[in-house]
C-alpha cells in the first residue's frame, strides 16, 4: 500500500514495461531475502523454538506450468495477486470481497478436480 | 517520524521490507511466505465438503490466516489512517494507454470506471472481476504458490520450478494486461 505495490494503476505499469516502481521492490525483495537465508545457512542460526531452519525442495511438476499461465492471466485481469486482494478490502475497497470470493471460489474447484488434472 | 510513514514508499525501502518477511517467519518457526495457501485453509475451514485436497489440520496454519489479517489491517492503516500527502506520479505512458481504454486519471488504487458495484454486473465486468479473481484462486493452487510463495520465497530459496512458475506468471500477466483486457475494455 505505502508503495503502490497493491495498486491496480502501478501492475498495469510493470506489465507494459513502463515504470520500475514494481520491478524494483520485486528484485529488492528477493535480494534481501537472499541474503537473509544465505545468513541463516551460513550461521546456522535456529528459530526461536531452538529448532534448526528447514529447507524443503520442490519437485517440479506440469501443474507449475498450466497453474501458473493461469494465474498469470487472472493477475492480468484484476490486477491484484492474493495478496493485494487482502490489502484492498482492508483498505475500504468492498469491490474487492467479490474478487476475493471469486478466488475461493477457483482454489475450492481446483482442489476438487485435483485427482482429474494433468500434474 | 510520522511524515515519514505518510510519504509514498520508494521501491528500495518497501522491497527490503518485503523480503524480510521470507527470512523472519522461517526464524519464527520455519513458516514459509505465501499468501495463496491462506485461500486453501479458509475453504478447508468453511467448506471441506470430504473433498481429499481440503481435508487437513488446517489448525496448524493459524498462522497464514493471521498474516493475512496482518494485511487486512496494514491496507487499513496506510489507506484510510496514513493517507498518503501526495501520490507517486505514473508514467505518463501508462496513462495514455489507460485513457485510451476509459480510465480517467485518478488517485487510489483500483479504477473506479472497472471495478466497482454499479459495473459488475454487465458480462465484460464478471469477466474481469469474477473470471479473473477465480483464475487467481484456481490458478495459484495448482502451481502451488503465488508471486510471495514462488516469487520471493521460492526464487530467494534458489527452487528452481518457482522461478519456471514466476517467469509464468508474467507471461500471462503480460498478455492479459496487453492484450486481453483492452479487448474486454473497448
Amino acid at each position: 500500500m505505502k508503495s503502490d505495490a497493491v495498486s491496480w494503476f502501478r501492475m498495469q505499469e510493470m506489465f507494459r514495461f513502463q515504470g520500475f516502481q514494481l520491478f524494483g521492490i520485486f528484485m529488492t525483495g528477493i535480494a534481501t531475502s537472499a541474503l537473509g537465508i544465505f545468513i541463516i545457512k551460513r550461521f546456522k542460526i535456529k528459530t526461536i523454538d531452538g529448532d534448526p531452519v528447514k529447507f524443503e525442495k520442490k519437485e517440479f511438476n506440469r501443474g507449475y506450468v498450466y497453474g501458473s499461465l493461469l494465474f498469470g492471466v487472472g493477475w492480468g485481469l484484476t490486477g491484484a495477486c492474493p495478496g493485494p486482494i487482502y490489502v484492498q478490502i482492508g483498505s475500504g475497497l468492498s469491490i474487492a470481497v467479490v474478487t476475493l470470493l471469486s478466488a475461493l471460489a477457483g482454489t475450492w474447484v481446483y482442489s476438487y478436480l485435483k485427482p482429474k488434472l494433468p500434474h | 517520524m510520522i511524515d515519514f510513514f505518510r510519504q509514498p514508499w520508494p521501491w528500495y525501502v518497501a522491497g527490503p521490507v518485503i523480503g524480510l518477511t521470507v527470512p523472519m517467519l522461517l526464524l519464527v518457526g520455519n513458516k514459509v511466505l505465501g499468501i495463496s495457501s491462506s485461500l486453501r485453509h479458509i475453504c478447508a475451514m468453511c467448506l471441506p465438503a470430504n473433498v481429499p485436497f481440503l481435508k487437513y489440520n488446517w489448525k496448524d496454519s493459524l498462522w497464514n490466516i493471521y498474516f493475512v489479517i496482518g494485511l487486512l489491517l496494514g491496507g487499513f492503516i496506510a489507506g484510510v489512517l496514513l493517507q498518503p500527502v501526495h501520490a507517486m506520479p505514473l508514467s505518463e505512458a501508462t496513462w495514455q494507454n489507460l485513457q485510451a481504454l476509459g480510465i480517467s486519471k485518478q488517485n487510489g488504487i483500483l479504477p473506479a470506471e472497472v471495478y466497482s458495484w454499479s459495473h459488475l454486473l454487465t458480462w465484460k465486468h464478471l469477466i474481469i472481476t469474477v473470471g479473473g479473481g477465480f483464475l487467481v484462486g484456481f490458478g495459484t493452487r495448482y502451481s502451488g504458490g503465488c508471486t510471495s510463495g514462488h516469487g520471493i520465497a521460492g526464487i530467494s530459496m534458489m527452487q528452481w520450478p518457482s522461478l519456471l512458475a514466476t517467469v509464468l506468471f508474467f507471461a500471462g500477466g503480460i498478455l492479459t494486461a496487453n492484450f486481453i483486457l483492452p479487448l474486454l475494455l473497448k
